[in-house]
């Protein structure tokens, strides 16, 4: 196993680098939140406002619309859902390993470790494209 | 005082960026169609080629009546466009143009991670417009929206965690820095999963059938209108950027080039980011729509299988060249 690369020192500056370059993107976010609330400000005092019940009806390409517009529909693609958890799960442990693994120290062994990975995700795909479930319901 | 006008002064770069990038994209798309097309496309507004056509666009949505279905979730329908919109904002601050400190926004040390996850969140601008119209042609954007998702998530992760294998580190400027020539026809699958996986969250044409505007009018986005339908239509064009820019700096070496490493290198990473808009545009004017369905099937049987080859392919000569 490699030594723990951060010492204390060290430590608190990258720690403190870590937490200026988020506290960026916050500001950033702000910006863009601000932004969208000037637009949205400014757009309410250039446009007309002349609502009348037929504008404000669901479209449904010029007709009445038929039923309720949260209408009932069929997921065909919940077992993908299940599929796509599962998989994308996995793959989060990826990066966090993808900085580390090549280091000599551990030789071959997080290739096999690699492979282990990568054979279990295989199998699985494989067998649900056995199951057939790869296709739509 | 000095820390702090440079935080702004690359907020506001950033932030022209965001506005600015998007529109020459734009631009170019209405030109490029045309001419592929055999159209001449706008000509008229600006006086030279319609330059100022996307400004006339602008004006035009900004003095439209914005119109909330009656029968909409009216709050939820209101955020949505933002809610796509600004997660790109936020991408854009942490893609490098070069090397360096100096040629990024803010350099955020889990660079490829953060990009990942902030762009993820967008979606959900166009699940929330898509459940809030209370209108079927929504809903069903939405949910072929939701599908899609399923469909490029996983192989774009995979390609992604493929070249930080290859560079040893998370960062982008990091991976771009990491680069060598030889990178590219080593992660070559790579790349193209990811621009391929890309092209279906922007749900952009041959994977556009979200919006589909032959079937579902124009999917989650039906209902919207002016400012907020601009604020859409600004998130697709801002994610093409943004698509392109990472893919750049991932896997096309970032401002790595034949001549002008130092000094001209954010050239590079730009005109890659164009050549990759073009190639954007291209693929819309030439392959018709899959279905979604299709769309699934590809991914699961072609693409999730090409990105884990591509993984077992890097960590193989990763660990024998180290």
């Amino acid at each position: 196993m490699p030594e723990p690369t951060v010492v204390t020192g060290t430590g608190t500056v990258v720690a403190a680098d870590h937490f200026q370059s988020y506290s960026v993107v916050g500001l950033l976010a702000a910006v863009g939140v601000l932004f969208v609330a000037f637009a949205f400000g400014a757009g309410r005092l250039l446009r007309p406002v002349v609502p009348t019940p037929e504008k404000l009806m669901t479209y449904e390409c010029g007709v009445d619309p038929v039923g309720d517009g949260w209408a009932h529909t069929q997921v065909r693609y919940y077992v993908y859902a299940f599929l796509y958890v599962i998989f994308a799960v996995d793959s989060i442990f990826l990066f966090p390993w993808a900085t580390v693994f090549a280091d000599p120290r551990y030789g071959a062994a997080t290739l096999v470790e690699m492979f282990v990975f990568l054979g279990f995700l295989a199998v699985g795909l494989l067998y649900a494209y056995k199951k057939g479930v790869l296709t739509w319901t | 005082m000095n820390d702090v006008l440079d935080v702004a002064l690359r907020l506001l770069v950033v932030f022209v960026v965001f506005l600015v990038l998007p529109l020459v994209v734009g631009q170019t798309e209405h030109k490029v169609m045309a001419h592929m097309q055999g159209r001449l496309g706008p000509m008229y507004a600006g006086g030279f080629h319609g330059w100022a056509q996307l400004v006339a666009d602008g004006v035009k949505f900004a003095q439209k009546e914005d119109v909330v279905p009656e029968g909409a979730d009216r709050r939820i329908f209101q955020l949505a466009p933002a809610v796509a919109l600004l997660p790109y904002l936020l991408v854009v601050l942490a893609i490098p143009v070069g090397p360096g400190e100096g040629a990024v926004g803010q350099a955020v040390d889990a660079g490829i991670f953060f990009a990942l996850a902030v762009m993820g969140v967008g979606v959900l601008g166009s699940l929330m417009a898509g459940w809030a119209s209370a209108n079927k042609f929504s809903l069903l954007g939405g949910l072929r929206t939701a599908a899609q998702l399923l469909a490029y998530e996983l192989p774009m992760l995979l390609a992604a965690a493929s070249v930080a294998m290859a560079a040893g580190t998370v960062s982008l400027t990091g991976i771009a820095d990491a680069f060598e020539w030889w990178w590219l026809p080593w992660q070559i699958v790579g790349a193209l999963v990811f621009f391929v996986a890309g092209l279906a969250e922007l749900q952009r044409p041959p994977f556009d059938m979200p919006v589909a505007d032959s079937e579902i009018i124009f999917g989650a986005y039906t209902e919207y209108t002016g400012l907020r339908f601009a604020l859409f239509l600004l998130a697709e064009y801002a994610g093409i950027v943004v698509l392109c820019g990472l893919t750049t700096v991932l896997f096309l070496g970032g401002w790595h080039g034949p001549w002008g490493a130092d000094g001209l290198g954010w050239v590079w990473t730009l005109l890659k980011t164009a050549v990759l808009a073009f190639v954007v545009i291209w693929l819309r004017v030439t392959y018709p729509r899959l279905r979604e369905d299709q769309l699934q099937k590809l991914s699961w049987t072609l693409l999730v299988p090409l990105a884990l080859a591509q993984i077992a392919l890097t960590g193989i000569v990763k660990v024998v060249i180290s």
